[in-house]
């Protein structure tokens, strides 16, 4: 789960980090009044939006008067904001207004799991503003790592002071500040769950400070259950609204720019039936994995989402049931055939756990289904539907 | 020869009263596992029994006293995720060395942690979010549908549990059978790698080839590349889901990702191709191409 930076910055302030003063608004009126409120000769207007990149998509300006701060926050709010990570745009509902910073040096502090080694790593840089992903390609020798010991649950001071001594830093007082900044985020991210903590840029100012200037904080959906404080920071507005409806009935879903609608069950399978739906032509309308506990009436929701998406030209329904029965899956299609109008061709392959009796009930169904034997046929005469050739 | 588990392995589950747990213990059972004992806490001194009154299984509160009276020596952990790391360490603790932990949704800090205190320890623990461990006709730990699988000489390794049964059944209707098959699960932080998998395959002289089935996310296939590349002569069939996957986007699986640049399918399969393995482009040609690459060695 994402939150806004306004939010995340509220939990850096509960854990004692230093972060700008700033006020979130939801008009001209009220940014006004805070830019005013906050008196520094520059202030910072910032859209909160769930998607990196926002600097350079205009989301992030400078304002030198409490009217431009409104004029500014005018614009912003009720637009959407275009970013590379997000070319739709997410809608910006509220803007953070910040005191302005005196800027001497930006560094990147990055943490979240290193998979070859299933622990969480600290990646930190010299090179901050930039995306991390950018320094990686272009200069990965300017990202120093160190690794969090799960059995320690915190980075050592040590650790934080052998990344401070390679970043530059030599002050104690900053070397001090910034041991106590890491050794923070590190017990924040075991304690809240987190996947991941941005600061970019953390700051040293002029006057000797380190100050985090951006906060990100992703959190473990798996865990989210222990951290109903956490749970009530969502945004539902900043979720695609058909992978919303989707999250409702706790299905897989992710949205793509293709014509045929796929449903499956595993992730595994629903990525290489998209991959094979690609490899014979077509193109893939969605990623959509009705789980392992699917009920008659998830795949009934699961088959309406489809349907619902105007771009579909034919569904494609391929089940290997291991845990979902093959009966429950032919279930739910009869099910939701029964509530929405079928009006697309619907090619359907099933095998597995309780095959036959799956089978026998959707061809006794009398619903119009094309079925297929394998899964390469499936791909391919939903390839063949979509361009209406069957 | 198999890995893991055989006709010998005595199988405890964890949470095998629960709805999943009685379910697919009754399916292990038919399929001729021997389920020794079942543990809930609170439950002990219960028999489970399935529906039909066709098995009876003693339940212990503890893993420890399910080990002392019955002499189990697997587990199969059926609980539900805020649970599960519990479950794994409790069962490590009991002495058991082979845990297949098929729970979903576990957080992966419980999991980076779990993996933290195992380090060195000798317990093999596979999964979470996995369907499990077969060897085919012998002993079924997970909740793969037994009847797909056929004794045989070639090991499959796999983060999907669709795409597992999809290979397995393509080579069981070519008549082609399977030493042990390890589903090591979705998850970013999984107990069991691509690379011990292949590992152990390599190093059963009962197993001829493998397959190696893999997804977008990580650097574990590339990890069992530089293995192969090295170490194993072995013919390997190998696919890798999510050539289609956009980056940034999380596909059903957990750990099923590309991001920093990471992870992409494309990668994966290069890395493979250059340690010799035979990739598909799609899972319908893993039975065809893995009979071609027997043929090729004389193994079939």
């Amino acid at each position: 789960m994402k939150i806004h930076e306004y939010q995340a910055k509220e939990i850096f302030k509960d854990y004692g980090l230093p972060i700008p003063r700033g006020i979130v608004v939801h008009n001209a009126h009220e940014a006004e009044r805070a830019a005013k409120e906050l008196g520094t000769p520059v202030v910072v207007v910032k859209a909160q939006v769930h998607a990196g990149g926002r600097g350079k998509a205009g989301g992030v300006k400078l304002a030198k008067s409490p009217e431009e701060a409104a004029k500014i926050a005018a614009q912003m709010i009720g637009s959407r904001l275009k970013t590379y990570q997000n070319p739709e745009g997410l809608p910006i509902n509220c803007v953070l207004i910040e005191e302005g910073v005196n800027i001497d040096k930006e560094f990147y502090v990055g943490l979240t799991l290193d998979r070859e080694t299933s622990r969480p790593v600290f990646m930190v840089s010299a090179a901050g503003g930039m995306e991390i992903e950018e320094i990686a390609k272009t200069n990965p020798e300017l990202i120093i790592k160190e690794h969090v010991d799960p059995a320690m649950g915190e980075l050592l001071p040590y650790q934080a002071r052998k990344i401070a001594f390679k970043i530059g830093l030599t002050d104690r007082k900053l070397v001090n500040q910034f041991v106590k900044i890491l050794n923070t985020l590190s017990k924040m991210y075991f304690e809240l769950d987190a996947s991941l903590i941005e600061i970019n840029p953390l700051v040293k100012t002029k006057e000797d400070n380190f100050i985090c200037l951006d906060a990100k904080i992703d959190f473990d959906d798996n865990a989210l259950y222990r951290h109903p404080k956490v749970q009530e920071l969502e945004d539902t507005t900043q979720i695609d609204p058909l992978e919303l409806e989707a999250k409702k009935w706790d299905l897989n879903y992710v949205k793509l720019d293709g014509n045929i609608g796929c449903m499956v069950n595993g992730a595994g399978l629903a990525m290489a039936t998209m991959d094979t739906i690609k490899f014979y032509g077509g193109e893939p309308a969605n990623f959509l994995d009705v789980g392992g506990t699917a009920t008659v009436e998830r795949v009934a929701a699961a088959f309406k989402l489809l349907l619902s998406d105007p771009k579909v030209k034919a569904i494609f329904v391929n089940i290997f049931g291991g845990i979902v029965r093959c009966d429950r899956i032919a279930g739910g299609i009869i099910e939701a055939a029964k509530q929405v109008e079928l009006d697309r061709p619907l090619i359907v392959r099933l095998e597995g756990t309780n095959v036959e009796i799956g089978r026998k009930m959707l061809e006794e169904s009398g619903l119009n289904i094309i079925p297929a034997k394998d899964m390469a046929d499936g791909a391919q005469k939903a390839v063949k539907a979509a361009r209406g050739e069957i | 020869m198999s890995v893991l588990i055989d006709r010998n392995t005595k199988v405890v589950v964890q949470g095998l009263t629960g709805r999943e747990g009685s379910f697919h213990a009754k399916q292990c059972l038919d399929y001729g596992t021997q389920i020794v004992a079942g543990v809930t806490p609170g439950k002990g001194g219960l028999v489970w029994s399935d529906e039909e009154g066709k098995y009876s299984v003693p339940v212990f509160n503890t893993v420890e006293e399910a080990v002392k009276e019955t002499g189990a020596n697997a587990s199969l952990i059926f609980v539900p995720p805020p649970f599960a790391a519990d479950a794994i360490m409790e069962a490590a603790d009991a002495g058991i060395k082979v845990i297949v932990c098929i729970t979903e949704g576990i957080p992966v800090n419980d999991m980076v942690k779990v993996k933290r205190a195992l380090e060195g320890t000798g317990v093999r623990y596979v999964g979470p979010n996995c369907p499990g461990v077969i060897t085919p006709e012998e002993c079924k730990m997970g909740i793969m549908p037994g009847h797909i699988f056929k004794k045989g000489r070639v090991g499959i390794v796999s983060r999907s549990g669709t795409l597992t049964y999809e290979a397995a059944y393509q080579l069981t209707a070519r008549g082609i059978g399977q030493s042990t098959v390890i589903g090591i699960g979705g998850d970013p932080v999984p107990g069991t790698t691509h690379k011990e998998a292949v590992e152990m395959f390599n190093n059963d002289p009962e197993t001829d080839a493998i397959v190696l089935i893999g997804e977008i996310g990580g650097t574990m296939e590339e990890e069992a590349a530089e293995y192969i590349k090295e170490n194993v002569k072995k013919p390997v069939v190998a696919y890798i889901a999510g050539v289609t996957a956009p980056p940034g986007r999380r596909m059903g699986h957990a750990g099923a990702i590309i991001s920093g640049g990471k992870g992409d399918a494309k990668s994966k399969m290069e890395a493979l191709r250059e340690a010799g393995a035979y990739v598909c482009n799609t899972p319908a040609e893993i039975g065809e191409v893995m009979e071609r690459a027997l043929k090729e060695r004389g193994l079939l």
